[in-house]
């Protein structure tokens, strides 16, 4: 999976108006919630690179004049920045890259059906634990439609993973079967 | 306490075995999902707790109560007041409009004509099936018998509910509303639900998973073939 891009989900935050790295970052956390929550130390970076890069300025100071009272607004080049990365398609699975597809193989290289069987049977448990959790999540009375849109995005790879997983011990039962017949 | 249990259940069809010996425990208001891969013998299962099939061997126990022994007559009144099943194949009656076959369970208990119809209208709504109340089943789509189907089956709130790939036709939001319905309404009266899916994101709504393989409770944890080494752990 693609890493997130900070800069652009903060130029989003900020095209609905100026805001404080502290309101960015509750921001951040509100829309995206089930998201690693963003640090203070993350944003104040960020803000610096896009400033640098002229896509925000600061709009507004407190007297103090430390970087967390400053306020930032997109400048004019800002929304074009924006648009060109709504623009743009994510490459879709460019690589398989993902532990758990790593764990399985690695289990197998090490010619050990047993342990890549045991590593898929807990593996197994605790997706299943997971998808459960957010699917309470997403039923609760009080979901909002972030929640309910986050714990889709999550729900929607747990089941692709479980899929997978059930798929994968198949086919090394097949396999099995296949090399000690 | 169990609730409801089945007790080294046999079951075959002439001579291809389904179930080959299933022991099952589900607690009462407990959302049981009933998983494994196709031909696994999971309908079977269903229609055995339903009392809708009579095991070869086993038992079938409700409340305490061996419903397995019971005559045809009782196991279907049974199914009329305190079971509810949605069959992975709908089967509706195709001479009666949607909210006639929901009303239907019922007018068979007793309730007035105008309260049945209103019970089933709201029930076709909540499942998002309202604009084909007055239309046969012939001309509605797959997903749309299938909501249907449900309507008929939580219309009498029942006790147990038996849900048989209750979403196997629909998309996924459609799919979602439905067991969002069933859910609600199993934990606001304590409905006992068994769901039989092939989908694990549809099992994430039960409490617990009971996956079958080959005719038998799979206990391996990933329903691995038994032969294989360290299968009985
Ligand atoms: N009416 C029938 N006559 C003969 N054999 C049957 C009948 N119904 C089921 N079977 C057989 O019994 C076994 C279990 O069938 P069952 O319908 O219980 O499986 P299932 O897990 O519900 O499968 P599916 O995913 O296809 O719904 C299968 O081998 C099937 O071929
Ligand atoms: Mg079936």
């Amino acid at each position: 999976m693609t890493r997130v891009s900070t800069s652009h989900v903060l130029l989003g935050l900020l095209a609905t108006g100026p805001r404080h790295g502290y309101e960015l970052k509750r921001a951040h956390d509100e829309r995206l919630p089930r998201a690693r929550p963003l640090a203070f130390g993350q944003v104040y970076a960020t803000l610096a690179r896009l400033h640098r890069d002229g896509l925000v300025a600061p709009a507004g100071q407190e007297r103090d004049g430390g970087p967390d009272r400053t306020a930032y607004a997109l400048t004019g080049e800002g929304p074009h920045a924006l648009d060109r990365w709504l623009a743009t398609v994510e490459p879709p699975m460019p690589y398989v890259a993902s532990t758990l597809f790593a764990k399985v193989v690695v289990a197998l290289l090490v010619a050990d059906v047993d342990r890549a069987r045991d590593y898929l049977i807990a593996q197994r448990r605790a997706h299943t634990a997971r998808l459960r959790e957010l699917t309470a999540v997403k039923t609760a009375p009080t979901a909002s439609l972030d929640d309910v849109l986050a714990a889709d995005f999550a729900i929607a790879h747990l089941d692709a993973d479980l899929r997978w997983l059930h798929t994968t011990l198949d086919r090394v039962a097949d396999w099995h079967r296949e090399v000690h017949s | 306490m169990t609730y409801l249990q089945a007790r080294g259940v046999v079951r075959a069809y002439g001579r291809t075995p389904a179930l080959r010996g299933v022991t099952l425990d589900v607690a009462e208001g407990e959302i049981v999902a009933v998983t494994g891969p196709s031909g696994c013998g999971r309908s079977t299962l269903l229609h055995c707790l339903a009392g809708i099939l009579r095991p070869d061997a086993g038992q079938v126990t409700w409340r305490g109560e061996r419903i397995d022994g019971w005559s045809e007559a009782a196991r279907s009144r049974l199914r009329r007041t305190e079971f509810g099943v949605l069959f992975q194949f709908g089967q509706l009656v195709a001479e009666l409009t949607a909210a006639e076959n929901v009303a239907l369970p019922l007018l068979l208990a007793g309730t007035g004509r105008r309260e049945a119809r209103t019970a089933a209208l709201t029930w076709l709504e909540r499942l998002g099936v309202a604009e084909v109340a007055d239309v046969r089943p012939g001309e509605m789509s797959g997903g749309q018998q299938q909501r249907c189907a449900t309507a008929r089956a939580l219309v009498t709130e029942p006790r147990v509910l038996f849900a048989d790939e209750p979403t196997g036709a629909l998309d996924t939001l459609a799919g979602e509303q439905v067991l969002t319905h069933l859910v609600r309404l199993a934990r606001d009266q304590h409905t006992t639900v068994v769901l039989v899916t092939h989908e694990p994101r549809v099992a994430g709504y039960a409490d617990r998973e009971v996956m079958l393989r080959d005719g038998v409770v799979d206990h391996s944890g990933l329903g691995l073939d038994a032969s294989l080494p360290g299968g009985h752990r």
